[in-house]
């Protein structure tokens, strides 16, 4: 994180007799940058997803249920989940050493518990199921993109879920509480909270807040991150339906699935 | 009154509502009910029935691995020999036993008998699941007719969840293969296809249409069209 001078990164505009809030990048407060998902892109894992919000792109590959290797960490009640979330030495402005940090140990495991909420895992008791995540470029906003390549991993492998989740960060910038911060927001932002919700279920599975905000603040950001979280499910949804679709158009393509 | 969101044949992902009201029945572990919606928890197709004045929601997986059930006939790879028994990879999470009891009708002395003379490492066999109840691994056994040692023909793997549709309503598909090939076809439960063909030609034909079946298989009218592409391939090769 390079912190020089703090850049402006909200400018007020006036429209139709209104104050508005500009985003650096041209974002209104409430706005995602633009969001690509594809499903199905490995072809040797099980089930894969790519990820992309904005300049943000995570794959994520499930493999299983499989077999538990070593045997001793098999449950004799339920499937253990592996997460791994890891950010390619290529993914940041300078490179980064490969080795898991303590940052990437901390987000695995909150992940793997944002997951294990709607994996159904009584369904395959002393196995596993692996899900990799790899950031392949960071700009901001990669824990909660990450979850929502999982979860379309998991839904592409056949995994039964009581609901997909998606994630978003939200944070609050020069005063301003906005919806999903980049790299540059969040690296002056007062506020940075990503959050997952399975939103069937209408839960909330990870939520995590660095920096201070008031009562009213958290209650906005969190519409905020609904709304954005609700149009997230949606292009999920989608994405998981067109990788059949395209063969019903009979156009075949895939990644060799 | 229930409300069913989806037609028949819609194809659902996690979370998706599929029913609403307490008078819609489902079946299978792929839909659970939230007070009174019942939430799709996979993707796959969805099949409406009608049964005894009740509709009935269930669940076709487009995905996912095999999970063994009492009878089910399979197609294991010997993996590794133990002193009574065998394990056998049946393409499964969960590990396939052998004991020799399943295999020999005679007594087995281990002091003076190896199980490597009955099968080995490596050797194919063509297994029905006697038990399986997921706390413990399946136990196979080869006692049956026309259970075994595969000794000819071709194995092909496929995603477990496509087995349904390579055999077909009523085995259309399966018999359709048989016949534009004239390869004998034997799909296992478990994904794993047993195929024996008069020529490398037509083997080679069954293969490619097996995998459009797999590749195609959420689609309608696919046993037309993998009846047209056989005939299709064996114009052009000539056979």
């Amino acid at each position: 994180m390079t912190k020089g001078d703090k850049p402006r990164l909200i400018t007020w505009e006036v429209k139709d007799g209104e104050r508005i809030a500009v985003r650096h990048d041209g974002r209104l407060p409430d706005q995602l940058r633009p969001i690509r998902m594809e499903v199905g892109v490995l072809a040797n894992a099980d089930g894969s997803a790519l990820v992309e919000y904005g300049d943000t792109r995570v794959i994520a590959a499930v493999y299983g249920p499989r077999e538990a290797i070593p045997r001793h960490i098999a449950l004799p009640d339920r499937a253990v989940l592996r997460c791994r979330y890891h950010m390619a030495p290529f993914s940041t402005e300078e490179r980064k050493s490969p080795a898991p940090t303590r940052r990437e140990v901390e987000l695995s495991k909150v992940i793997r518990e944002a997951l294990e909420a709607v994996v159904i895992t009584e369904l395959f008791p002393r196995t596993t199921i692996d899900v990799y995540m790899e950031v392949l470029q960071s700009d901001g906003g990669t824990r909660t993109a990450a979850i929502t390549a999982a979860s379309l991993a998991l839904a592409d492998a056949g995994i039964a879920m009581r609901d997909l989740v998606a994630g978003v960060a939200v944070g609050k910038v020069d005063g301003v509480v906005v919806l999903d911060i980049d790299e540059l927001e969040d690296n002056y932002a007062e506020a940075d909270m990503p959050i997952a919700i399975a939103p069937s279920l209408k839960r909330i599975v990870l939520l995590q807040l660095n920096g201070v905000l008031t009562r009213e603040e958290v209650d906005k950001a969190l519409r905020l991150a609904w709304k954005g979280v609700e149009e997230i499910y949606r292009l999920q949804k989608q994405a998981l339906r067109s990788k059949y679709i395209v063969y019903e158009a009979g156009q075949g393509g895939g990644a060799g699935r | 009154m229930g409300r069913i969101m989806v037609r028949h044949r819609d194809i659902v992902v996690p979370g998706d509502i599929v029913a609403e009201g307490r008078d819609v029945e489902y079946k299978g572990p792929f839909l659970e009910r939230y007070g009174a919606k019942i939430v799709a928890l996979i993707t796959g197709l969805v099949t409406i029935e009608e049964k005894d004045g009740k509709q009935v929601v269930s669940i076709i997986p487009l995905e996912g691995a095999y999970i063994p059930r009492p009878g089910d006939i399979v197609i294991g790879l010997i993996e590794d020999i133990g002193i009574t028994h065998w394990d056998v990879d049946i393409a499964s999470p969960y590990r396939g036993i052998l004991t020799v009891q399943e295999v020999l009708d005679k007594p087995f002395n281990p002091a003076v008998d190896s199980l490597k003379r009955y099968l080995d490492v490596g050797d194919y066999i063509l297994a029905k699941v006697l038990s399986f109840d997921r706390s413990r691994d399946p136990l196979l056994t080869v006692k049956g007719e026309g259970l075994g040692r595969i000794s000819e023909g071709s194995i092909i793997e496929v995603k477990p969840s496509r087995v349904p549709r390579i055999i077909g309503r009523k085995g259309s598909m399966i018999n359709m293969l048989m016949s534009e090939t004239g390869c004998k076809v034997l799909v296992a439960q478990n994904g794993r296809v047993l195929v024996n063909c008069p020529s490398r030609d037509l083997e080679e034909i069954l293969v490619l249409s097996i995998r459009k079946i797999e590749l195609e298989a959420h689609t309608t009218g696919l046993t037309e069209r993998v009846k047209e592409f056989i005939r299709e391939e064996r114009r052009r090769r000539g056979v």
